[in-house]
Order: C-alpha cells, then sequence, then structure tokens
C-alpha cells in the first residue's frame, strides 16, 4: 500500500462540485466538501438527505447501484479517485467502510474475519498476520474481551462486539481513511459510547469521515460538521460553530429540532 | 372454532347487531374442516402407500431378508432374488448426474445472481425452470434418437481411447447403457438444483457482499467469500434435492441405461436403476414372488427418497434459518 506524503494543508479528501443521479434521479447537487486528515468529519441530515450516498462516493461504493452516475472529481491525499485507470477495488483498499448493521462473515472464525481483508490482498505471512489481528483488535477495544475466544465464530459476539470486529476488520488494512455509515444506529447507548471512544483512539492514526442522524453523536465526536438537506450541502464548518452558531437558517432549524 | 364465534365488540354489537342478522358461521367451520380434512389425508396416503409397498414386500423379505439388498443375482426362472445391481445402478447413475450436474447448475445459478445482466436474469431463470417441465419421456426418446447417436459418434470413443484403460471405460460401447443413463439424469436435475441454488445466493444479504466489496475484493472474491461461504450449506441442500430427484426418475432413465441385471464396472455397458427395473419388469411379473420381490425394490427405493428429500429440506431449511438467525 502506498501512502502518499501528506503536507499540513494537504486534505484527505477534496470533493469538487459532486454530483449524482441515480437512474434519471438527481441526488447529490454539486457537493463540495474538504476532510482534514486524522480528525472526525461528520456528516448530518435528515433521511434521504444523500449523506450515505455521498459517503459511498468516498470510496466508489454507490457503483454497486447498476444505475448510478457520478460527475464532479474527488481526491484521496491529491490521487484523482475516478481517473479512468483507477480500480474501484484499490480505492476500497485504501478507503475502509463500516456499515450501519455489522456484516461479519458468518462462516470465519474472530480471528479470520479481522485479516479476511488482508488474506484477500494476497497476504500468507502468518506472523504478519497474527501481529495485525491483535492489534486491530487492540485498536478496535475488543482484544480483551476476545483473546481467548479468537476461534469463535464471529457471529457469537453481541451486536456491540459485532460492530467493534467490523472496525477491526476494517482498521486491519490500514487503510488512509475510515468511513462509518450511522455506525452506532442499531446499538445501544454503552454499546455506542465504546465505539465513539475507541473513534478518538483510532483518529490519531487514520482519517474517520461519519455519517449519522444522532446530533448528539456529531457534536460529541467531531472536529468538522457537513449538513446536508436534499441533496445539497448547507453548510460546514467546525462542529463547535455548527453547533454554536450555524450561519444558515436551514442549519439552526435542523440541529434545534424544528425539523428533520 | 371457538375464537370465530367472540367477535365484534360489545358495543358495536349492540348498535350494528340489532339489525342485521347474526352471521352465519357455517362457511367457516365447513371450509376449516374440509381444508383440514384434504390436508391430513394426504398423510393418509403416504402411510398407505408405505403399508401396501411393506405388504407386497413381505414374502421376499421373509425369505432373502437382508441378502436381499447384498446379492447380485436377479433370477425370475429360479425364484432368486437380490437387488444389488439395481441399487448399484441407482447410486452409479445418480452419481454420473450429479458430477455432470452439479458444477454446470451452481456456475449458471453464480452467473444468474452475480454475473448476469439485470435484464438477463429474470428470462434466463425462467427457462431453466422450463427445462424441468418437458415429460421425461420425450426426453427419453430424444436421449435414444438424438444423444446417444451423437455421444457414441462423437464422444464415447474418444473417452475410450483416453480413458480405455480403467475399467470404467473400458468393453465395446453400446450407446445404451450407465453412463447415457448418468447423462440424461443430469439433464433432469440440472433445473432443479439450478433453481434451488439460485434461490439460496439470492437469499445471501447484500450486506454481505458489501463486506467483502469494503474490503477491496474483486467481483469473483466477494462470490467466493461473501456469498458461496454463507451459502454453502443451503447449496449441499440443494444438491441434495437433486439428488432425491435422480434416484427417483424412471423413464428417461429405462429408455437409454440399457436394462441389464449385471454389474459392470465399465460405465459403456448397460445397466438397471431400482426405478428401471419397476417400470420394466413388473408388466411381466406373472408370479408371487416375483411381484414380491419387485415390491420389496420398490419399498427401498421408496425409503431412499424419502430420507434424501427429508434430508435436503433440513439442510434448507437450516440454510433459510441463516437468514432470520444471528446476523439479523
Amino acid at each position: 500500500m502506498s501512502s502518499p506524503s501528506t503536507t499540513a494543508e494537504q486534505l484527505a479528501f477534496d470533493a469538487k462540485d459532486v454530483c449524482v443521479w441515480y437512474g434519471e434521479k438527481q441526488v447529490l447537487f454539486n457537493i463540495n466538501l474538504g476532510v482534514r486528515p486524522k480528525s472526525i468529519t461528520a456528516i448530518i441530515g435528515p433521511s434521504g438527505c444523500g449523506k450515505s450516498t455521498f459517503l459511498r462516493c468516498l470510496n466508489r461504493m454507490h457503483e454497486l447501484v447498476p444505475s448510478a452516475r457520478l460527475e464532479g472529481h474527488i481526491t484521496l491525499f491529491g490521487d484523482d479517485l475516478y481517473a479512468p485507470t483507477v480500480d474501484p477495488a484499490f480505492v476500497r483498499r485504501r478507503v475502509g467502510m463500516v456499515f450501519q448493521k455489522s456484516n461479519p462473515f458468518p462462516t470465519m472464525s474472530i480471528q479470520d474475519n479481522v485479516v479476511a481483508g488482508l488474506r484477500l490482498n494476497g497476504i500468507r505471512d502468518k506472523a504478519f498476520l497474527n501481529e495485525q489481528m491483535e492489534k486491530s483488535l487492540r485498536l478496535a477495544a475488543l482484544w480483551d474481551e476476545v483473546k481467548d475466544d479468537l476461534h469463535k465464530p464471529g457471529v457469537s459476539l453481541s451486536g456491540g462486539q459485532q460492530q467493534r470486529l467490523c472496525i477491526a476488520r476494517a482498521v486491519a488494512m490500514q487503510p488512509e481513511v475510515l468511513l462509518m455509515d450511522e455506525p452506532c444506529s442499531a446499538l445501544d447507548p454503552m454499546a455506542t459510547q465504546k465505539i465513539e471512544e475507541l473513534m478518538q483512539e483510532i483518529k490519531r492514526n487514520f482519517t474517520i469521515v461519519i455519517v449519522t442522524h444522532n446530533m448528539q453523536q456529531a457534536a460529541r465526536c467531531s472536529e468538522q460538521t457537513a449538513f446536508l438537506f436534499m441533496g445539497k450541502l448547507i453548510e460546514m464548518d467546525s462542529t463547535e460553530k455548527i453547533f454554536g452558531n450555524p450561519s444558515q437558517q436551514q442549519t439552526e432549524d435542523y440541529i434545534t429540532g424544528r425539523f428533520g | 372454532m371457538t375464537i370465530a364465534v367472540e367477535s365484534a365488540p360489545a358495543s358495536a354489537s349492540k348498535t350494528v347487531g340489532q339489525r342485521l342478522p347474526a352471521p352465519s358461521r357455517a362457511g367457516d367451520v365447513f371450509s376449516e374442516r374440509f381444508t383440514m380434512v384434504m390436508a391430513v389425508s394426504i398423510f393418509a396416503l403416504i402411510g398407505l402407500i408405505l403399508y401396501e409397498l411393506l405388504v407386497g414386500a413381505w414374502p421376499t423379505i421373509k425369505t432373502f431378508g437382508f441378502s436381499f439388498l447384498t446379492t447380485s443375482s436377479w433370477n425370475p426362472v429360479t425364484e432368486k432374488f437380490g437387488a444389488l445391481p439395481f441399487i448399484y445402478g441407482t447410486l452409479l447413475s445418480s452419481l454420473i448426474a450429479l458430477l455432470i450436474a452439479v458444477p454446470l447448475s451452481i456456475a449458471t445459478a453464480i452467473y444468474l445472481t452475480e454475473l448476469a445482466p439485470l435484464w438477463l436474469r429474470q428470462p434466463l431463470t425462467s427457462l431453466i425452470e422450463m427445462l424441468a417441465a418437458i415429460p421425461s419421456v420425450i426426453l427419453g426418446l430424444w436421449g435414444i434418437f438424438v444423444m446417444i447417436p451423437f455421444l457414441s459418434k462423437f464422444v464415447y470413443p474418444g473417452l475410450q481411447s483416453a480413458l480405455g484403460w480403467t475399467p470404467f471405460f473400458s468393453g465395446p460401447i453400446f450407446g445404451i447403457g450407465m453412463l447415457s443413463g448418468g447423462i440424461i439424469l443430469s439433464i433432469m436435475v440440472i433445473p432443479i438444483i439450478t433453481s434451488v441454488s439460485r434461490e439460496i445466493l439470492s437469499s445471501v444479504p447484500n450486506l454481505q457482499r458489501e463486506a467483502a466489496y469494503a474490503l477491496g475484493a474483486t467481483k469473483w472474491e466477494v462470490t467466493r467469500v461473501a456469498v458461496l461461504s454463507y451459502a454453502k450449506r443451503g447449496l449441499f441442500g440443494a444438491i441434495i434435492l437433486g439428488l432425491g430427484r435422480a434416484i427417483g426418475e424412471t423413464m428417461a432413465v429405462t429408455m437409454v441405461i440399457g436394462n441389464s441385471s449385471r454389474i459392470s464396472a465399465s460405465l459403456f455397458a448397460p445397466g438397471n436403476t431400482m426405478a428401471s427395473v419397476l417400470a420394466n419388469q413388473f408388466a411381466e411379473a406373472s408370479d408371487d414372488a416375483f411381484l414380491s420381490a419387485l415390491f420389496a425394490v420398490g419399498l427401498v427405493l421408496f425409503l431412499v427418497t424419502v430420507i434424501v428429500n427429508l434430508f435436503a429440506q433440513l439442510l434448507l431449511v437450516a440454510a433459510g434459518g441463516n437468514k432470520h438467525g444471528k446476523l439479523a
């Protein structure tokens, strides 16, 4: 995995005029958005505002919908993600993702789940795999809970543990960015708190972009917040500014619960 | 039935019920009883079939006991009966059928659920299911007049020159025989294995595919890591279901397998299956001992197919449970 040199000013993601259509229907309108490295950027907005779609454009997962079409540019540390020569599979090796519902592979043990991505990339060195497995499980704050049960199936864990297993699986790839698509929406408050804590740990090494419909979560965890509404970026600023003194009326209406 | 009588709340019955005649529940009672009788009669029918088979086979079971399954002489004249050649034929022809049908069916199912363009999926699926609707006697005729001449001209000689040193492909090529029976069977089980596998694969949650895609998997890697391993138990069930069909299939096999009651190692040699011996010999079974022996073959066939099908259903139910299990 190549890790391009990052200067302090270089953005992790730089999206320019991103428009997305599903068939005839346009769902994103001229999104311009920069993500700073080694920080947590939250994307908030009501259901259907396009926040998940935008997140998926960052690792080209939206292309799994056959009718999806994108215009505009997105760079990852300066590299054009949509250059014609770029293989989407390669983009996804640099940009990890955690989903709304935990999705460990049910036929794999806990340890095999964690290194599934590395194995897919052809890494067979046992010592290296074991080292990455332990490191990733520790980073996902799961090691102490599962270290004696590494051979048990991944789906034998509780919901919150499964989600942390999926985080471990994603970070084991040592991605440059971790995308999180409402990672706590199916979890109880205790499990949610654990994941929020480990996000603070992870951001020392990785950039995180999180989509959430939980505004308190965005306010608690993130440094920057973007507010999307009906496919348009209404406002993006530091989280303090968005939740303290937003410059747009729509943002204020949303965060104070007047709609959405 | 008692639930149906106490319906609408009391307040409603005072206003509405006083003006209208009380509703008749006769239809409810009748439909419930009628459908129940119909449903129970199916179980009764299966029980009766089993009973009749047992009664018919009893003289044979008494005379030959377990050796009926392990001896291979089948001689109506001397009234010596051993079903081993037919059990062997059923197992071997089904095995050949599965060897051909399984890779073909699973590959087709993968293409239909994972790779084919969306507009092609439905028509192809319907077409494959239509293959199952071809009457087996027509497949048998096609086997005799088209498939066998083709195979014995272009395929079997090549097989023999390449693999003739093994006992399986040695000896004279008749055209009809065990291998032709297995190939006809494979055509008959492909639709069922394909359509059940397709359903199993399409029930794999998309979230599983996305998990693999998000790790940078290619399309084939997604199929392998996320789809096939998730579905393997269900796919096994689909294969066993196909096996059940192959074991019981009668007409087409009878027409091409050659109907010989001898066990030969060569796949080119004629053979017989349990189903085909029944179809062939019932009409000429004149005396009681012969008829009873055929009943005993029928009993074995019945039990084997029931057990195989039950096993397949169990696997498929367990695989279906995957969907609603821990992952959900």
